[in-house]
């Protein structure tokens, strides 16, 4: 069984990534959007933890990253740069979906 | 009644376009603005993610408010303190934010950078100074 998480409350205000990383299984996915963007920046305690994690992909809209003049180069390596039409797809390729809110 | 001028603090802490508190903040300092007082604002915590320079939001339906903070100079809103543990806890420098300036009237209308960038403990001093503060 797969599941899609998602995440769209800061890494930095709210435990909701915290908690995600922590349940999140090898196999399943991660989407990080609205102001979950910010787990997505390099360079910050987030980020190593997202990096640590194995066997997890991670995703991050891109709109959500322009809105908030978030450039793609400052994105994790090995976080996946996402479109709506994406998102879309990732829900539906996976058993389910959990919002971490 | 004295005209007594007092020192308004605006604390902002929340990231820009989740959740309404950046755009009613900025709102706020608009409406102090004709008051004649003393302002400041202060940027901490997710607060500093609302300079970030380079917003476009044309791909999720929101206004794009952030060129206002340039606008609020010509208010004569030109202390703009953030909180460097803050940029750096979010992997940001100085250079992240946008370049707000204001034209200093008391300078041959110089223009001056509105951002001060300061320690924890500076704008700890700072917030100590203040007559008001409003949290955003």
């Amino acid at each position: 069984m797969s599941t899609l998480h998602t995440v769209n409350k800061s890494p930095f205000e709210k435990s909701s990534m915290e908690s995600c990383l922590a349940y999140a299984k090898a196999g399943s996915s991660v989407l990080l959007y609205e102001d979950g963007i910010y787990g997505a920046i390099k360079g910050t305690t987030v980020a190593e933890k997202v990096t640590a994690k194995n066997g997890v992909n991670f995703y991050v809209l891109g709109p959500d990253l322009k809105a908030r003049g978030v450039s793609e180069d400052k994105v994790v390596d090995g976080i996946e740069i996402v479109d709506y039409a994406k998102f879309v797809t990732l829900a539906a390729e996976n058993d389910k979906v959990q919002a971490w809110v | 009644m004295s005209e007594q001028i007092k020192k308004f603090m605006y604390i902002n802490r929340r990231a820009p376009y989740g959740t309404i508190y950046a755009w009613e903040s900025l709102e706020v300092v608009l409406i102090g603005a004709a008051f004649d007082q003393d302002v400041s604002l202060a940027f901490m915590d997710d607060g500093v993610y609302q300079l970030i320079k380079g917003q476009d939001t044309s791909e999720v339906d929101m206004k794009n408010f952030s060129p206002t903070y340039q606008a609020l100079g010509d208010y004569d809103v030109t202390k703009l303190f953030v909180e460097k543990e803050s940029l750096e806890e979010r992997g940001l420098t100085l250079e992240d934010l946008m370049p707000l300036t204001y034209e200093d009237e008391d300078d041959d209308w110089a223009e001056k950078a509105s951002i001060r960038l300061v320690s924890r403990a500076e704008l700890a001093d700072i917030l100590e100074q203040q007559d008001v503060i409003f949290s955003f």
